[in-house]
């Protein structure tokens, strides 16, 4: 059995009647908290089980969930480098709309305000901006998938750290 | 179309989030079964939970679930259903899917195939409107650069571009002077073709002072019934925030007219199901133009059960099965005023940034007069996948001040921890007096964000 609203409205009337400020009601299905508060009652409720999953007509491929997803950037440091990550976890996007060009490739150059990627999170594009003049050394994520929040997506070698080959 | 009547006894749930659970709470009330098609993000969501059944329709992606009418339709033969529901947004005004289900022989709870493909080309629904007499913003398709700029000097500037396959504030582009024209243009050929695979576009006069109105229409394919006026003008970027019913501070004569043109516009239809025409009111010239029509359920129609009384699922459900409507329009009566606040997992402080990750408390007003339509609840997940709405506020009362006030104090006893939400920016926004006079226009938002920054930035608060 599951408490509908209409249920809840019922309790409240009887409870609002007496001189108790909170009701807790738990079952193996349900967990119900009414508490009178300043200007009226609040609730808390929450449902506890679930039914079994329907078997589906063709098995879809393992999707992640949001607790266990993929980490696809190593997140080892490289020394030297500077680590460019995900502000919010998303989708990772290469270039600004399927099919064209690539904001960077590797060994490409980048300036303060060069947009490297976009991170999509909850239908919003949020582009990724380097913040740093360089060189684009790798690029660690996967086009169009997933990555967590601060997950490292490119490594940029910075300007004007002067490498001993080159003097 | 026919007279051929069925009865749905099992409902397949395309769709996520609040509104699955609304959907849910509709059928438990008349016995229907329930079977949710979720995404494997969401196999553990609330919704899934309060289904009778859930089953698998794809990974976490939309487009590989939420997205897929192949693998909607077979969820919906593998669980028996009757019949799917498709809620709002993904698959909701999918033409295919309309298609897909009438050959599976399964009930689409929706208006019919072509009924969607009308209103879903932005062009065709201006056409259809002018034929039923609707007035139309100023503007007409382009489909050369000279086209455009002879329309253009018709309309005069500020104008929009917006995209024939577009709508929902979807692919429109402000254009403020002839020099801008050609090369605004050729962007938004290219993103309309990019975003729905159709490069059309159309040019509208720009309205500066304009207030969202819409109309909720009821039709079984013969008969079509009004249910009010909804004033959505509350908006951030096209998105509405805040929404109330009946439309404050309108003439009535006004009032009747948008009635009328939207029934008009759904007679000519012969519009089957639930829909909206939506309309810009022009406040300077005092009317009022045909904007589109939304062929679903739309986030906003609480406020319009209460006022009316209606379980608007339920009468989905009935014309879907054929049946006439239940209601006339002199048996729609309506009583007081409803208001209703998007929580969104944003923080509104840094220029809405998403918020997703698990809530740790969810904690609701109850009570009189208080509806909570949502998703959420103390541990609940909220996935990066999809959009950031969490819950509906919604309050109702004998008349607008007293829905307000019941809305603030709701505000108020409402917590949301773990994540940030818009809570906050509705308890600020229902003091503010522009909204408690009503009928504000859409560029009220941005004013009240620009005021409240000022306010932060002399460090009064």
């Amino acid at each position: 059995m599951q408490l509908t609203d209409g249920d809840v409205r019922v309790i409240l009337e009887l409870l609002d009647a007496t001189t108790f400020n909170e009701l807790h009601l738990e079952t193996h299905q349900f967990r119900l908290t009414l508490r009178r508060a300043e200007a009226g009652w609040t609730e808390e409720s929450a449902i506890l089980t679930a039914p079994a999953p329907l078997a589906a007509a063709a098995t879809p491929p393992g999707g992640a969930s949001v607790g266990s997803l993929p980490r696809i950037a190593d997140a080892r440091a490289v020394e030297g480098l500077v680590e460019i990550r995900a502000p919010l976890p998303g989708t990772f996007y290469r270039s600004p709309k399927p099919g064209s060009a690539p904001f960077v490739e590797v060994g490409g150059r980048v300036e303060v305000d060069t947009v490297l990627a976009l991170v999509e999170t909850m239908k919003l594009m949020n582009s990724v901006v380097a913040g740093l003049r360089g060189r684009v050394v790798e690029i660690c994520a996967r086009d169009a998938e997933f990555v967590e929040q601060h997950a490292v997506l490119l490594r940029i070698a910075p300007d004007g750290i002067v490498s001993e080959a080159s003097s | 179309m026919s007279g051929r009547t069925c009865v749905i006894r099992r409902i397949l749930i395309a769709n996520r989030g609040e509104i699955a659970m609304r959907v849910i709470r509709t059928c438990k009330r008349l016995g229907i079964e329930t079977v949710l098609a979720a995404s494997a993000a969401d196999m553990d969501s609330v919704p899934a939970r309060r289904a009778d059944h859930v089953i698998c329709i794809g990974p976490a992606k939309s487009s590989s679930s939420y997205l897929n009418v192949d693998a909607v339709i077979a969820a919906g033969l593998g669980a028996r259903a009757d019949a799917i529901h498709p809620g709002y947004g993904f698959l909701s005004e999918n033409a295919k899917l309309a298609h897909a289900c009438e050959a599976a022989g399964l009930v689409f709870i929706g208006p019919t195939e072509a009924q969607l493909a009308a209103v879903g080309d932005k062009l065709t629904a201006r056409r259809l409107a002018v034929a039923a007499g609707l007035p139309v913003v100023p503007g007409g398709e382009a489909r050369t650069p000279h086209e455009a700029h002879v329309l253009a000097s018709h309309i005069g500037f500020p104008l929009l571009i917006k995209a024939v396959g577009g709508g929902g504030g979807r692919g429109m582009k402000q254009v403020h002077a002839a020099w801008q024209l050609d090369e605004t243009m050729d962007m938004a050929i290219a993103e309309a073709q990019a975003a729905f695979g159709d490069p059309r576009v159309y040019l509208e006069r720009y309205v500066a002072a304009g207030r969202h109105i819409e109309v909720q229409v009821l039709g079984d394919g013969e008969e079509v019934v009004h249910l009010g006026t909804r004033d959505c003008s509350i908006q951030r970027r096209y998105q509405k925030l805040l929404e109330e019913a009946p439309a404050p501070n309108l003439s009535e004569s006004l009032r009747e007219a948008m009635h009328g043109a939207a029934v008009a516009f759904a007679q000519r239809l012969r519009y089957r199901g639930l829909g909206t025409v939506e309309f810009l009111m022009d406040c300077e010239r005092e009317t009022f133009y045909f904007l589109e029509m939304n062929a679903r359920i739309q986030v906003e129609h609480p406020v319009t059960e209460e006022i009316c009384g209606l379980d608007l699922v339920e009468e989905q459900i009935a014309v879907a099965e054929g049946r006439k409507l239940r209601v006339s329009q002199a048996g729609v009566k309506f009583s007081g005023a409803a208001i209703e606040c998007r929580i969104n997992a944003e923080n509104w402080t840094q220029d809405f940034r998403p918020s997703p990750g698990a809530v740790t408390r969810v904690c609701f007003a109850v009570g009189d007069g208080i509806r909570v339509d949502t998703h959420m609840q103390s541990g609940a997940k909220i996935p990066p996948y999809y959009d950031s709405l969490i819950a509906k506020l919604i309050a109702h009362g004998k008349d607008r001040p007293a829905a307000l006030a019941r809305l603030a104090d709701a505000l108020v006893r409402t917590e949301i921890s773990g994540i940030d939400s818009t809570l906050r920016m509705h308890r600020e926004l229902v003091r503010q007096a522009p909204l408690q006079r009503g009928g504000v226009t859409t560029a009220y938002f941005e004013e009240f964000l620009k005021s409240r920054a000022a306010i932060d930035a002399g460090g009064v608060r």
